[in-house]
């Protein structure tokens, strides 16, 4: 179980979505994570050292939080290969399906972009059936 | 002054997903467990982040240009194509697998390193390997 947090949630959300607005009129950019980090390994430095800081700020700020103000939630054992698989199959289908949570599921709703809204839409669906597939019928949790 | 402010973007970002939970699995598994402990509060992130970023993107195209860079780089396909629905199928099996997607797997990588590290590397291993495939 883990406690419902409506308030925490939807202001985390608000700073995210403050993220995206500033990516969209400073930048004129989508602040997708699997793009962006796609971009950093493929280009040469200097032309992405701009997200690289973004990555920076996205890695160093939650460390910040966990040693200062708010401790981080218990570290749970995970299964190594369900990191593995999972890291290696979301690496691949946001590549193929052009977009994470963050460029789709945020950025492209918020701009009502069809292909966005459909791939959301297909994304949660097959997480909650994975979800369901897992713990309900082949019994893992985690 | 563009890498300052795209750090004060990733810290604006990484803040929220630890502050709205999204940096623990175990909740994110949960909201997605809908026929058990399901817990909602995600779709409060999305609740509270769709809005305020459709305000910026509006604000955007009231420009011609934005205010940093010198030039709108949005995607502008429209078709909804097999890439785009098998992509998203096997990135939703692979975050239901793990709990994790990739803006909370950089968020955690010194908080919880023994869970996220090896899923980075996979990850990595996974879009390097997309490439390799399609040219």
């Amino acid at each position: 179980m883990t406690e419902f947090t409506p308030i925490s949630s939807a202001l985390g959300g608000i700073l995210i979505g403050l993220s995206a607005f500033g990516g969209f009129l400073l930048f004129g950019r989508v602040i997708g994570m699997s793009g962006m980090m796609a971009k950093v390994l493929g280009h040469d430095l200097g032309k992405s050292a701009w997200r690289a800081f973004f990555f920076l700020g996205l890695i160093g700020i939650p460390w910040i939080l966990s040693t200062t103000i708010s401790p981080p939630h218990d570290a749970q054992p995970f299964n190594p290969v369900a990191l593995i698989l999972g890291g290696f199959l979301v690496g691949y289908g946001t590549r193929l399906g052009s977009g994470c949570t963050s460029g789709h599921a945020i950025c492209g709703i918020s701009r009502l972009s069809k292909r966005s809204i459909v791939a959301t839409c297909t994304f949660m669906v097959s997480a909650v059936v994975t979800v369901f597939v897992t713990r309900h019928i082949f019994g893992v949790m985690q | 002054m563009i890498q300052i402010i795209s750090l004060l973007l990733g810290s604006l970002f990484g803040g929220g997903l630890y502050l709205a939970g999204m940096t623990n699995p175990k909740k994110v598994l949960n909201f997605m467990d809908i026929m058990g402990n399901w817990d909602p509060s995600l779709i409060f992130v999305m609740a509270g982040a769709i809005p305020v970023a459709a305000i910026g993107y509006r604000l955007m195209l009231c420009r011609a240009v934005p205010i940093i860079f010198n030039s709108i780089q949005i995607p502008s396909i429209a078709a909804v194509d097999a890439r785009l629905v098998i992509g998203s199928l096997i990135f939703g099996v692979g975050w239901g697998i793990s709990g994790l997607c990739p803006g909370p797997a950089f968020a955690t990588v010194l908080i919880q390193p023994q869970v996220t590290a090896i899923y980075l590397v996979a990850l990595i291993a996974g879009s390097l390997a997309y490439k390799q495939f399609h040219r």
